[in-house]
């Protein structure tokens, strides 16, 4: 059981401000994603958890004790790394039983943890391997095995699955997402570029820009209610779409926000009326691309279109769903 | 003076057009002998394909030749010296190396020739591993690893001399110029005739050879160092290893391959270890070494080209293992081709 606790958290590197005053409570056993577009300080934060950065104020709180000063490995977390990070030298046993070995653990613990960590992952066989005669999803497998056989209790994720390829990364994202139904009680933070990864894990999700928190909640609040054109247009695939001049001022409003799958089509001319360019036909999906005076939009449709390119489309946002932001960028309720 | 660098100029100029006029001179003639626009496909084909077997002897016969002459047949010659007398006159079997294996000096210089292979490249892969890592994280780190490496750029004679002053003796009561005995002196010790003092004056020749070829083992060792990615050492760091610790399990095992190379390196160049010992004692008082011996048999107050032969046949032995070993590590280093 941990929670994690950050409370005014600044991080500089020399005139470089990349943390910025970040307050964020962390629930035990919850699985948290931090995500956010590169060099928004999502990497930094979560270095500044795991020790292996220092915090240059603010204080980083673990199970109620404050540990600005602990050393990375008496924090009681453990760490997954982008490249994976195993020690190309060792054996997949050697890796797992490192941190063991370092603890002091006798040479029959070590076996039984690791050959227990082993069987949990579906790695009994490769034990003996060295890292680089496994595939890009076993070596994945064997970092997490790190993490699990110190019985951590908050597990770290550094885009761990940015180096796979995407029918691994679906499969991987399932498996973590077991690991945490199978470690209630590990708090998980998880660090990733990609809001699809946050939509699907994560319990809860932080987006970060410039080094700040924009916004915190679960992955349906951020959908429903963003309370930013940022978040608005970071989280969803394919992105919200932003309407600005007459069809926002109706509104009383700077812009409105309208997913692609929150519109329908009148038979008359609406405000945002336009001409198909471009269809992109998934089978499931077909995304149609259309020009209007407040630019192109992307509107989702289930299933194939009956819509030619060229055709004149009016569109009409579904009115419970659109957002509405005011000059600032802000949510307007 | 101004004659002297025309000639270099004119010498330079020469060489290299030289060599361009042959390569370019040769592939023109192949050309024109093998035309590869043919009138037909079928010769014009025939034609690129001999162009192509032929080619890489002609661009590497110069270099070839080279190494035969002055490689190759040195060697054959030296063997051939090996088993004949004196002047090279009568053959005399393995009379040579029957003599040079019961030779006192020789004896003496195969046990020191293997002590500096023990201390020598332990030696400065130690000190070269130890500096790299140190000077890997301080701002004046590439500031000392210059000043490390500085004496590779020193000739061994060069070097010798100026140790021969950091080792020098003048008699009882007279001022010591040696910064060692100076040193001795001011801590109010004894000066000592180092270079002469039994056994230990091997270790205090060695000391050059470390000074020099540190620098070397650091600079190779350093870079091999930047390459371990930095990620190993941070999961060590979260799995609880201490610094000594990443250091002899995590980075030490992953540049065990340039370590290897670089211990084989200067292994190879102990085994020819020459020029100190020359300069400093000419291998008196019992720090004769094999090359210097086989120098003195050659070429001076020995004048026996068949013994000078078989001690030179005795360190090519020695040195040929490591060196294929040396290579064959390079080439793994670099992933084989």
């Amino acid at each position: 059981m941990a929670d994690i606790k950050l409370t005014n958290l600044n991080k500089s590197y020399g005139a470089l401000h990349i943390i910025k005053d970040v307050n964020l409570d962390i629930k035990s056993g919850e699985f948290i994603v931090f995500v956010g577009p590169s060099g928004c300080g999502k990497s930094t934060l979560l270095r500044a958890i795991s020790g292996l950065d220092s915090v240059t104020s603010g204080t980083l709180e673990i199970d109620n004790a404050v540990v600005n000063e602990v050393p990375p490995s008496k924090r009681g977390i453990a760490m997954v790394f982008q490249s994976y990070a195993l020690y190309p030298h060792m054996s997949v046993f050697e890796n797992i039983g490192f941190a063991l070995e370092n603890q002091g653990l006798g040479r029959a613990e070590i076996k039984r943890k690791v050959e227990a960590v082993g069987e949990m992952l579906q790695l009994t066989s490769y034990l003996t391997r060295l890292p680089k005669a496994l595939s890009g999803g076993q070596r994945q497998r064997v970092a997490i095995g790190r993490a699990i056989v110190r019985g951590a209790k908050v597990f770290l994720f550094d885009e761990p699955l940015s180096n796979l390829d995407a029918a691994l990364r679906v499969q991987m994202r399932m498996e973590i997402a077991k690991l945490k139904r199978d470690l209630p009680n590990t708090t998980m933070v998880y660090v990733t570029h990609d809001q699809v990864e946050a939509m699907t894990m994560a319990d809860r999700i932080v987006v970060l820009k410039a080094g700040e928190v924009q916004q915190v909640g679960t992955p349906m609040e951020l959908y429903e209610k963003p309370n930013s054109v940022f978040v608005a247009g970071f989280i969803g695939s394919p992105k919200m779409n932003f309407i600005t001049g007459v069809p926002a001022e109706k509104l009383k409003a700077k812009s409105i926000g309208v997913r692609p799958e929150h519109f329908e089509f009148s038979d008359s001319k609406t405000d945002v009326s336009g001409t198909l360019d471009y269809t992109e036909v998934l089978g499931s999906d077909s995304f149609l691309y259309v020009t209007t005076p407040s630019g192109m939009l992307t509107v989702r449709q289930p299933g194939r279109t009956e819509f030619k390119t060229g055709q004149k489309l009016n569109l009409k946002p579904l009115a419970q769903h659109v957002h509405r932001f005011g000059d600032d960028g802000l949510r307007l309720n | 003076m101004t004659a002297q660098i025309l000639y270099a100029f004119i010498t330079v100029i020469l060489g290299v057009g030289g060599c361009f006029g042959y390569f370019y001179g040769s592939n023109w003639l192949l050309d024109r002998i093998f035309p590869a626009s043919a009138s037909n496909d079928a010769s014009a084909v025939r034609n690129l394909k001999l162009q192509a077997m032929i080619r890489p002897w002609l661009f590497l016969g110069p270099a070839l030749l080279l190494l035969t002459v002055y490689l190759i047949f040195p060697v054959i010659q030296t063997i051939w010296l090996s088993f004949h007398d004196k002047a090279g006159e009568n053959f005399v079997g393995t009379a040579n190396y029957v003599w040079a294996f019961s030779d006192a000096q020789f004896r003496q210089s195969i046990f020191n020739n293997l002590i500096w292979l023990l201390v020598v490249p332990a030696a400065c892969t130690f000190f070269g591993l130890v500096i790299a890592v140190l000077t890997d994280r301080i701002w004046w780190g590439n500031l000392a690893r210059s000043l490390v490496f500085l004496p590779l750029a020193i000739s061994f004679v060069g070097a010798s001399v100026i140790w021969k002053f950091v080792y020098d003796y003048r008699g009882e009561g007279q001022e010591q110029i040696g910064i060692l005995n100076a040193i001795i002196v001011y801590f109010g010790g004894d000066p000592q005739v180092w270079i002469s003092l039994p056994f230990w004056n091997n270790f205090f020749l060695m000391i050059i050879l470390i000074w020099i070829q540190t620098g070397f083992a650091t600079v190779i060792l350093g870079a091999a160092l930047r390459g371990i990615p930095e990620d190993t050492l941070e999961a060590a760091t979260i799995d609880g290893a201490g610094p000594f610790k990443i250091f002899y399990r995590i980075m030490v095992p992953q540049i065990m391959g340039t370590i290897v190379v670089v211990w084989t390196t200067i292994t190879v160049l102990v085994l020819k270890v020459f020029d100190i010992v020359l300069t400093m004692t000419n291998g008196q008082w019992n720090t004769q070494v094999l090359a210097n011996l086989m120098f003195d048999w050659m070429f001076r107050g020995g004048g026996d080209f068949g013994r000078g032969a078989a001690i030179a046949i005795v360190i090519m032995v020695a040195v040929l293992p490591i060196m294929i070993w040396n290579i064959r590590q390079a080439n793994a280093e670099q992933g084989g081709h």
